[in-house]
């Protein structure tokens, strides 16, 4: 029930106004800021690598929407989204990549492994799959000290096959335990089409039956159907009964990393997918419960201000000092490894 | 005081961590119910059931990923690799998982873990059962790693492990699992970076760990006895954080120094040591630094081939005296 008088009965649905309102607005973040992000990299701001999420909005949108505060997500190198998707600061996210003392961890991890543990973001993963079983692990803890949150761990279409997604899955399915494995499915695990290189059509939904676990193929493209299921499955963790696989259908816009112009995609798969884009389709989801088209562009617009100042700390920051190069390797805070 | 086996230390260790704290808790495979392959955590089930003590399936990346995640977010886990060998398989973690997250993560991120695993040769069970990995383990900054030689160093090492806030590799040796010692009752607490003179001497420092260090000690007493060469024994017991205080006093005192690793001879944990010998000690030498080694060589499986690849008394002996002598 929304607290607020209703503009829109229709809008008084299962989500409401105001969860939608920020399901719309964390796209639109993830948006800007990945386009930034994208931007500085050509500004030659953003070095080493960055896989974006750009296309894929609606899935972090979606299950972050969902989440309790003390859920827990476990990311992989195309982390952004998702990091950004539980509140982390833009200027944390954006001074990471371009290597600041501003960032997330002052430019020691990088943008493959972003976290911010206050947040819930418990990691970002770079070893294909390895996040799954550690996912597990914090699942484990709350089954152990009945506490009540739920992990959920996002990855590609091309982890499911690695051993670690089938370790973790038995693991899970036969411990009973409270994660979520959230398949983003952009249908390429790097530059092979997935198709080419998986036994089954559905890379996560087909392999579900193997652990005794619900097929869920859901279209990873609208937000609310992504919410509704991160909704259910979180549910079920939360009640005791055990682990859920989602495969999102979803497509990546640029290509896998920044290195990559994705020249391996078949002619008119791009513009047919931008047809479907998510922030494309909730906008008109907003306007069909009654949300005028000035409430929209006043989100689109504080966003892009906030990315806009975000970048200007990020480039006012200083580097980080010399100092940290060696600390946090042990728990003492350094890296002494002999008296 | 009651004497105790190795493999029952073991038992004993863990059941004093599990109980004086709840957080600890221990998975791996056929280790519940079955009380382990090696016997050596028997009863553990029954005394601290099953929520505490956990089967898990063939999966030594969900044991090994399942004790991360654990560990990050307030548990204590303590994860058993049957053999560690089978360190290979789940690698990942050891290498990349366990050891980079707090560094990655500008100190965020915790890891408050021990991996337990059966190392080492003397079983006849051939090359992928029997290695010593303690030198995969070293190379990596960000762990801890541990190889006991006896009971009671078992129960104090393993300790210090399970309350230690890094993650901790603790090889135990398989052939030493039923062998025996004296350990005092009560609690044991030892501490990790300490490395322990078994047996002074003031003609040459020899450097031991895990199996190795009862040879040691065996090829000393023949050394004194045939020869009158009166050598110190120093048990190095951790590797990291690494003693280098009391071995670098040692070889100040005996200006020679030896290493017997059960590892094979290439980046051996001997090789780091004597670099640091060379180092911080060169104008303390009287003579070259040795290592006693098993050969750059995958280990067989026949007695005969097994007993002949590994440092043996006799081997380290000769090679002592034949150095002092030369
Ligand atoms: C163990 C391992 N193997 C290979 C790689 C190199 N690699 C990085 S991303 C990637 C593709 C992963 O595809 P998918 O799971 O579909 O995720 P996406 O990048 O599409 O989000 C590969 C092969 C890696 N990081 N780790
Ligand atoms: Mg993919």
């Amino acid at each position: 029930m929304s607290k607020k008088p209703v503009t829109s009965t229709a809008l008084n649905d299962d989500i409401g106004e105001d969860k939608r309102l920020e399901l719309y607005r964390l796209q639109v973040v993830i948006r800007e800021a990945e386009q930034r992000a994208y931007d500085l990299f050509l500004q030659n701001l953003v070095k080493g690598t960055s896989h974006l999420s750009l296309g894929q909005e609606a899935v972090a949108a979606g299950f972050a929407g969902a989440m309790k505060k003390g859920d827990l997500s476990f990311c992989t190198y195309r982390g952004h989204a998702h990091t950004l998707a539980r509140g982390v600061p833009i200027e944390k996210v954006l001074g990471e990549l371009m290597g600041r003392d501003n960032g997330l961890m002052r430019g020691k991890g990088g943008s493959m492994h972003l976290t911010s543990e206050e947040h819930g973001v418990m990691g970002s993963y770079a070893i294909i799959g390895a996040h799954l079983p550690i996912a597990c692990g914090a699942a484990w803890r709350a089954q152990y000290k009945k506490q009540d949150d739920v992990s959920v761990c996002f990855f590609g279409d091309g982890t499911t096959n690695i051993g670690a997604f089938h370790e973790a899955l038995n693991f899970a399915a036969v411990w009973k335990l409270p994660v979520v494995f959230v398949c983003e499915n952009n249908l390429y695990m790097e530059y092979t089409p997935i198709g080419d290189v998986t036994a089954v059509p559905s890379p996560a939904g087909d392999r579900a039956s193997a652990y005794g676990l619900e097929k869920i193929v859901i279209d990873g493209n609208d937000a609310d159907a992504v919410y509704r299921a991160a909704q259910t499955a979180y549910d079920k963790a939360r009640s005791g009964k055990g682990p859920s696989l989602i495969e999102c259908l979803t497509y990546r816009y640029s290509g896998h990393s920044r290195a990559d112009p994705a020249k391996y995609r078949p002619e008119g798969e791009l513009e047919r997918w931008k047809q479907r884009d998510p922030i494309k389709i909730y906008k008109e989801r907003l306007k069909q419960f009654g949300i005028s088209d000035d409430q929209i562009a006043k989100i689109d617009a504080e966003v892009k201000q906030e990315v806009d100042e975000a970048t200007e700390k990020c480039k006012a920051s200083p580097t980080p000092p010399l100092e940290i190069l060696t600390t946090d390797v042990y728990a003492d805070g350094g890296f002494a490894w002999r008296n | 005081m009651a004497e105790l086996t190795y493999r029952d230390a073991v038992i004993r260790g863990i059941a004093q961590e599990m109980q004086r704290d709840e957080d600890v808790v221990f998975l791996g495979e056929d280790v519940a119910k079955a009380g382990g392959v090696f016997k050596a955590t028997v009863g553990l089930y029954e005394k601290f059931g099953p929520l505490r003590v956990r089967d898990t399936p063939i999966s030594e990346q969900a044991i090994l990923g399942a004790a991360m995640g654990a560990a990050m977010t307030g548990l204590k886990p303590i994860a058993e690799i049957m053999f560690s060998d089978f360190f290979a398989v789940c690698f990942d973690y050891i290498a990349n998982e366990f050891p980079k997250s707090r560094y990655m993560t500008n100190g965020q991120t915790k890891c408050p873990l021990v991996v337990r695993t059966g190392n080492g040769a003397g079983s006849r069970f051939g090359a992928q059962h029997s290695q010593s990995v303690e030198n995969w383990c070293m190379m990596i900054p960000g762990l801890k790693v541990v190889a006991p030689s006896s009971p009671v160093d078992v129960i104090g090492l393993l300790a210090a492990s399970v309350r230690d806030p890094d993650p901790v590799i603790f090889l135990e040796h398989k052939s030493l699992y039923a062998t025996k010692g004296e350990v005092p009752d009560g609690e044991i607490l030892d501490k990790l970076g300490t490395a322990k003179i078994l047996r002074p001497g003031k003609d040459a420092t020899i450097l031991a760990l895990a199996l190795m260090v009862p040879r040691a000690l065996a090829a000393a007493e023949k050394l004194a006895a045939e020869h009158g060469i009166d050598c110190e024994v120093i048990d190095v017991r951790s590797l990291v954080p690494l003693d280098t205080q009391t071995i670098l006093s040692s070889v100040a005192k005996t200006h020679r120094a030896f290493s017997v690793e059960e590892n094979p001879r290439l980046c051996g944990w001997g090789a780091e040591i004597m670099s640091i010998i060379a180092d911080e000690a060169f104008y303390d030498l009287d003579g070259p630094l040795v290592r006693i080694t098993t050969p750059h060589c995958p280990l067989p499986s026949a007695d005969i081939l097994e007993d002949a690849i590994l440092p043996s008394v006799d081997r380290i002996a000769d090679r002592v005296r034949k150095t002092l002598q030369a």
